[in-house]
This record gives structure tokens, sequence and C-alpha cells, in this order.
């Protein structure tokens, strides 16, 4: 190609994406000379949305953000609800919030492994045409899902939109003998999980890697999930509330989601290879025995390898939740009483794709006067287009088609939930 | 049989499908079952795995005017999912009918009716065009039930 022909390739939208939405790269002279992620969604509705609402009703209507991590929002906005009114839900209770989340991520990280991004490295056009050769691996995937739902079903009340959680706790809690059904399914689960580590930890990966700042939650004895201190590699160790002092979000032209940075030093990366490289510790043995064969060390910072990643945490999350159903007790109470004072709370928790953080304001009577949520994706936003660049320049020569591919798929690493952010995507490669 | 609206109570035209379930909730006979759902696809696939015969609706956003309506025989071919392309739940309708498919896990009598949105946006409440819609696809449904009920 002359490098002085322009040229545009111009995909209709990015499947595969929750959601939608856009990306432009230009190449000028055989360099990358921009890369833009473009969102559209009318932003920030819900904060809006939430204002003047009883602060009760903010983890019903925050589920419904987004269909696919509705638990996410409802368990940052409970965390930040309950901190106001310095209320700390434990024992059972939280056990019962924590095996609730490892079926989101089970229905999520299914969802993404193989039925996303599996068919990039396959070479498939999407799933569909993936299930046509390889219909076992899709009955599987479904399967996996439908365990996922199933946890969802009987702890949140409901498979999409959980109506069981409740600042303080739960509306009801569910009976030993309910939970019980669910062990055979998580057991079925957990060898598909760790099939599928096998199987993805074959693929051809990109050769690319990058030094990137990791961000995520951090519990002393556990695999972070539902609750814990905001760290990083480079020594970031703060409390959630301390997120502004650190984290700042920035309006960008071309997007109406906000790009976030970490203040001192720029852009960073939440989500599963963030977990996994600072959580290697607190995996369960057989997830990290899974990870180990797979090769997989927290040094890991290929993020096409993040497919890998996301299986150990499906073996961990099916594990994880087999461990708070045998140690289930049935509570006294299904929730604490929680009495509403004036006064600001954070909550952030791991939704599948990375660190979801809350900010609340509320009044003595419990209304919320303000609200601020900053989804994961907008804080990958940054790094997903400086991997897009890397990618790029790694890949000059690359023919436009494959080109066009292989920037999907490195979107894809990021698992990116655009709905939460934005509303349409299209990717633009253009050659000057 | 089975009937299943399809779609997001909370993003305005894409309960258009739920709303036609409602309407035709009661009205079926005996072995017709309308169910409302909200489209994740494994879950999509159990509900229908068992039927011989599939009614599904959905809101679209194919181009067309607001309301505009369409009715697609699925068992003879392909849903394309470019209908769907506005959809909230990105692996959507179109993909659980064709994974349906793929792992034969699709009724043998499957119809789609599509119902044009206008607004996606966050919020309740129907476009009035879609509102007329609704009760013409939930009629159209009823009469092709009842005439796979009565054996013809």
């Amino acid at each position: 190609m002359s490098p002085a022909r322009r040229r545009t390739i111009n995909t209709d939208y990015l499947a595969r994406v929750e959601g939608e939405g856009g990306m432009t790269v230009k190449i000028q002279e055989g360099r990358v000379a921009d890369v833009k992620l473009r969102i559209y969604e009318p932003p920030r509705f819900f904060e809006a949305f939430l204002r003047g609402r009883a602060f009760t009703e903010a983890p019903d209507i925050t589920a419904r953000i987004c269909g696919i991590c509705p638990v996410a929002y409802q368990m940052s906005s409970v965390r930040a609800m309950e901190r106001i009114c310095g209320v700390e839900v434990g024992g059972q209770l939280r056990a019962l919030r924590r095996l609730l989340y490892c079926g989101e991520w089970i229905e999520s990280h299914a969802l993404h492994v193989f039925m996303l991004h599996a068919p990039d490295f396959l070479g498939y056009e999407s799933a569909v045409h993936m299930a046509r050769d390889h219909p076992e691996l899709v009955a599987k995937a479904l399967e996996l899902k439908k365990t996922g739902n199933e946890v969802m079903t009987v702890v949140g009340g409901r498979e999409v939109h959980p109506v069981n959680v409740r600042v303080g706790g739960w509306y009801r809690a569910p009976r030993k003998r309910e939970l019980a059904p669910l062990v055979e399914k998580l057991e079925r689960a957990r060898e598909i999980a760790l099939e599928a580590v096998a199987v993805t930890a074959g693929l051809d990966f990109p050769d690319f890697d990058h030094d990137y700042e990791l961000v995520c939650l951090s519990e002393p004895d556990e695999y972070p999930i539902d609750r814990g201190r905001i760290v990083s590699n480079r020594g970031l160790d703060i409390d959630v509330s301390e997120y502004d002092e650190h984290f700042v979000e920035e309006h960008v032209a071309w997007s109406n989601a906000l790009h976030s940075r970490v203040r001192e030093r720029g852009s960073y990366l939440c989500g599963p290879l963030a977990r996994f490289a600072l959580g290697y510790d607190r995996l369960s043995p057989l997830a990290r025995e899974a990870a180990d064969g797979a090769g997989l060390s927290p040094d890991e910072r290929n993020p096409f390898r993040s497919i890998v990643v996301r299986s150990v945490e499906l073996v961990y999350a099916a594990d994880e939740a087999l461990r708070l159903i045998a140690e289930y007790e049935e509570p006294e109470a299904p929730a604490v009483d929680c009495e509403p004072r004036a006064g600001v709370g954070h909550g952030c928790t791991e939704a599948p794709r990375g660190i979801l953080w809350h900010r609340y304001e509320i009044d003595d009577e419990g209304t919320i006067v303000d609200a601020r949520i900053i989804p994961p994706t907008s804080q990958n936003q940054r790094t997903i287009e400086e991997d897009l660049r890397g990618v790029v320049e790694r890949s000059l020569d690359v023919p436009d088609e494959e080109l066009t591919l292989l920037c999907e798929q490195a979107i894809r690493n990021y698992d990116p939930c655009i709905s939460c952010a934005t509303h349409f995507l299209t990717l633009e490669v253009e050659r000057c | 049989m089975r009937v299943i609206g399809v779609g997001n109570a909370w993003r305005r035209d894409d309960a258009a499908g739920l709303e036609a379930a409602r309407r035709l909730r009661g009205t079926l006979g005996q072995g017709a079952e309308v169910l409302e759902r909200e489209g994740e696809p494994a879950g999509l696939i159990d509900t229908w795995e068992d039927a011989d015969a599939l009614w599904l609706i959905d809101a679209v956003s194919s181009g067309s005017p607001p309301g505009t309506t369409c009715r697609i025989d699925v068992s003879a071919e392909e849903l394309p999912a470019e209908l769907f392309r506005a959809s909230t739940h990105h692996l959507g309708l179109a993909e659980a009918v064709e994974l349906a498919r793929a792992l034969g896990r699709l009724p043998q009598r499957v119809v789609f009716y599509g119902i044009e949105g206008a607004s996606f946006d966050v919020g309740q409440g129907l476009s009035p065009e879609v509102e007329a819609a609704v009760a013409e696809v939930a009629e159209a449904v009823r009469a092709e039930v009842e005439q796979c009920t009565s054996g013809s």
C-alpha cells in the first residue's frame, strides 16, 4: 500500500462488546497518529436519576445500569450507603453477597471467554459461527452461564436483575436446603472452568505486553471481590473514600464518558489481569494450581492472555461459591437495621471487568443529594487506547482487514461494558 | 406452544416485546404458555428448548419508521442480528436463536415478530407508534396460536 494513499476501514459496529461504541485508529506516514475511543451514551443519566430518591432505592436503580453486571452495581451502592449509616454487614449476610457475586462472575466470564473472546482466537466471526464447528464448547459455555444464573436466582431472587439485595443485607435469606442443589452444578461448573483454563492456555497469543499500573481491591486473606482497600503495583494503598485524592476523571472531546487516570502517573488497568497479579497468593489452591499449569504467573502483562486469567477466575468463582455454600449457616435476621444520617459514603467492589466505584451524599432523612459512579470501562479507557496504539505500531504491515480484527480483539481484552458508559461502537482504521 | 416477549423494561421501546406478552397473557388457550424475558441467551434457550412451536416478540432497530412490524419465519430463515443493532443486551435474541439452531436446541416451528422502536433511551413508557404496533402484533400472534391450536 502506498503511504500517500489514504485508506479507511470502517466496520459497522464493534460486535461482541456489551453495549456499543466506536474506535478510530489513524495511521499517517507509517506511524500511528491517533487513537480514539468514542462513547455516545447520554452520560450520567443514572446519577441525575438517583438524586432525590431514597437511599434504600440505590441498589435497585443502579442494578438497571447494566444487564451484565447488576450485582456489582448493587454491591457498590449498598456498601456506600452502609458506610454512611455506620453499619458493617458481616458474617453470613456478607458471605451471601460474595456468593451472589460469584454467580455474576461465572455468568459474565463464561459469556466473555467462550462467546465473545474465544471466536477472535479461533478465527470465527462470532459465537454462532463457532458453534457450528465447536458445538461442545458453546454448550459448555451455556451450561456455565446457566449455573451462574441459578446462583443469582437462588440468592438474588431473579436471574438478571436480582431483587433480593437491600441496604443492610437481604429481604430474605435463603434456606440451607435451597442452596444445596447448587452444589452439584457448581462442581460441574468448576470442571468446565478447569477445561477452559487448559483450552485457552493453548491458544496463540499476539506478542504484546506493557508495564501497566495495575489497580484492584485488596483484602488480607481473600481474593478481591466485594470489599477491600484500593491498591496498585506502584505502591498505592488507600481506603475507597480516598479515591478522589489519587485518581482524576477528565473529559475528552471525542467521548461522552470520562477518562480516569492516577493523578501523579497516568493510565492504569483494572480487571482480571490486575486482580490476578496482585491477588495470586489469595486464590484457592485449585485455582492457583490451574494458573500454574497454564503457565501464568503474577508477572503476566500480556493483555491478550486475560482470556486465560478469566478462565482461572471462573475456577476460583466456582470454588469459592462451593466453599461459601459448605460453610453457610442461616442467619437469624436477613438484614441489619440501617438508619440514615446526613453524610457522604463510598463503595467499591470488583465487577467482573474491574473496580466499580460509587460515591453518595444523603441528607438526614435518607434522600440522595448527590451520586457519582465510575465504571471500570471508563477507568480502562485510556489503557485500551494505549494498547491499541501499541498493537497497531507492531503490526503496520498487516492488511487492513486483519488489523481491524486484531484491534477488536485488543479491545475485547478488557471485556468493556460500554453500555455502562456509552452507546454506539464503530471501528475505523484510517491510513493516510 | 410458547410465546416469549423479550425486552428491557427500563429502555423505553425496548419493552415492546414484554408489553405484547402482557397483552397476550390469559387470552390464549390451554397448552400455550406466555413468558416475559430479558433476553439473556442461556436462559432463553432453556426456556424454549422443550417447546414444539415458539413465537418470539422483541423490539427491533433496523432504521424503519417507528411502529413498523416485521414477521420472520425463523424455522426457514436466519434471524438477522442487524435487526437488533441498538439492543442493550449485545449477545441478544438473534444470537440466542442462531446458537440454539447450531446446537439443535431450537423448536421445530419458530416465528419472530419485530416491532421497530423509536427510543431505546433509559426510561419507561412506549412511544405511541410502538404502543399501537404492540396491539397489532399481539393480535397477529393470538390468531396464529389459535390456528395452530385448532390443528390446521
